[in-house]
């Protein structure tokens, strides 16, 4: 049975949560954040969830008590946005190094200064190579959707890393949209029960986590944790077919739209490429061969399989919703990279657009493909990089 | 303690049987070490009470020596040791001399 409902993202979210319920959550609020675990807050309060709630000092500390808990052996969720995430960066290592499954919705905001709390993907671009698994979600019905896979997939027996649960700030956590919930029991059906590894609370089978590792080994577990995040690809594969016969939704590495016969594409993450797939249905009735590709994942990053998806376009224009000072952006480098082994190599921009919550607009996407349509006509490229979307 | 490969590491970090610190020596990263001299010694046991590790040797009460597979040549035991007429009964010698 599954219901449908006008939510928000944070609603959708926290509707999951409650789903979940999951054994502990260390949380502190930050916009846009905040009404996601006040709604859960309220689920707790209610007795709707057995959820041990914490409501700690900072960002830092929620992620530490949660690192702890995870440790003990529960299920472990908490949330965050933007400088919250920011603030938790030194204690994210720790809790992919200790390989504890830790799953973390991540309301994308802004970073200061100047202070902006809208969204804008350089909170999790940041924490990119912090060896979390990052899931990004095009709108509410995905983010809820990922959230339940995203347990799956991060407590699955041969990978135990930590997940987080991309969403754009407001855009998508405070826009009211159209929701199909699962049943509760399909979703506690989905997820099982947590089987914990190495529970520091467990007498008979006495551990000690965090010992100092120097020379002599550091290097070789930082090899494990590279070959075990690169390796998810199946499993994450098997989750979707799983949640797939439950929920009618299809889910996979990536997704693609109008790709097959195109020649020029946009390669975008989360709610910008619902935009853009509307303003491409409006190019392909004039005529022009254009797609898109969303990747799903940006930690690990399926390079070879998003690079063969891409490998028939002409031109490509990768936009990222954060920037690399002095550099391009964040997703422009992984696109590049993995088409740099390609014979037949697509010309490659990069826009940069919607820092702070700006809006992208459908023109935007329209100067976009018109560009793109240019470049593959005459092969001239004005700017590799550009910001898109600037008052003059 | 043998030093594991990549593939035969724990899933974490994760220490699973306790106490092992015993089998990782930790002597070689001395570069002094303490000489105990028996004569100069009243077993006052200071450089017991000081030793950082466990690298004083006790029995019986009475100071034997240094296990040297734990002591990392601090010094702290010499600069402790009250010693015996103004003879202190622990020198640091440098290694390999």
């Amino acid at each position: 049975m599954k219901t449908i409902s006008a939510v928000t993202g944070n609603e959708a979210i926290a509707e999951a949560m409650r789903q979940i319920n999951p054994d502990f959550s260390a949380v502190y609020p930050i916009t846009p954040q905040t009404d996601l675990m006040q709604k859960f807050s309220s689920f707790h309060a209610d007795g709707y969830v057995s959820t041990e709630v914490v409501l700690v000092e900072s960002e830092h500390s929620a992620m530490s008590a949660c690192i702890g808990a995870a440790c003990a052996g529960g299920r472990v969720v908490t949330a965050t946005s933007g400088p919250g995430l920011a603030l938790m960066w030194e204690m994210l290592f720790v809790a992919s190094g200790m390989r504890l499954p830790i799953v973390m919705p991540v309301v994308n905001r802004a970073l200061s200064a100047p202070l902006n709390i809208h969204g804008d993907h350089s909170d999790a671009m940041g924490a990119r190579d912090s060896g979390w698994i990052q899931i990004w979600s095009e709108n509410a019905q995905e983010a809820y959707d990922n959230m339940i896979q995203a347990f799956r997939i991060a407590e699955h027996m041969d990978i135990r890393l930590p997940a987080m649960v991309c969403y754009d700030g407001f855009i998508i956590s405070h826009s009211i949209s159209r929701v199909e919930f699962l049943s509760d029991e399909t979703v506690q059906k989905f997820i099982g029960d947590f089987t914990p590894t190495n529970s520091l609370l467990d007498i008979e089978k006495v551990v000690s986590y965090g010992p100092l590792v120097l020379t002599d080994q550091y290097h070789e577990y930082k090899k494990v944790q590279n070959d075990v995040i690169s390796s998810i690809g199946e499993i994450v594969l098997k989750v979707a077919d799983e949640f797939e016969k439950v929920s009618g939704r299809k889910y996979s590495l990536f997704d693609s739209y109008r790709l097959d016969d195109a020649e020029i594409g946009i390669v975008i993450l989360n709610s910008a490429a619902g935009t853009t797939k509307d303003v491409i249905d409006e190019a392909r009735k004039k005529g022009i061969k254009a797609g898109l590709l969303k990747p799903r994942f940006f930690r690990p990053f399926f390079y070879n399989e998003i690079a063969e998806a891409l490998s028939g376009l002409k031109v490509i224009c990768v936009m990222d919703r954060s920037d690399s000072f002095g550099a391009f952006g964040p997703l422009y480098t992984e696109i590049a990279s993995s088409m740099f082994h390609m014979k037949n190599k697509p010309v490659l921009i990069n826009k940069i657009y919607g820092l702070g919550g700006r809006d992208y607009l459908p023109v935007h996407a329209e100067m976009v493909i018109d560009e793109l349509s240019e470049i593959a006509e005459t092969g001239i490229v004005n700017h590799y990089k550009e910001y898109i979307g600037l008052r003059e | 303690m043998k030093i594991r490969g990549w593939k035969d590491l724990n899933e974490g970090p994760v220490i699973k049987n306790p106490g092992n610190s015993i089998l990782y020596k930790t002597g070689s990263w001395r570069s002094f070490k303490p000489v105990f001299l028996k004569e100069n010694c009243t077993d006052c046991l200071l450089c017991w009470l000081y030793c950082p590790d466990m690298s004083v040797v006790v029995e019986n009460g009475q100071m034997r020596g240094f296990n040297y597979d734990y002591c990392k040549g601090c010094g702290i035991c010499a600069n402790e040791c009250p010693g015996k007429k103004r003879q202190k009964a622990i020198v640091m010698e440098q290694e390999g001399k």
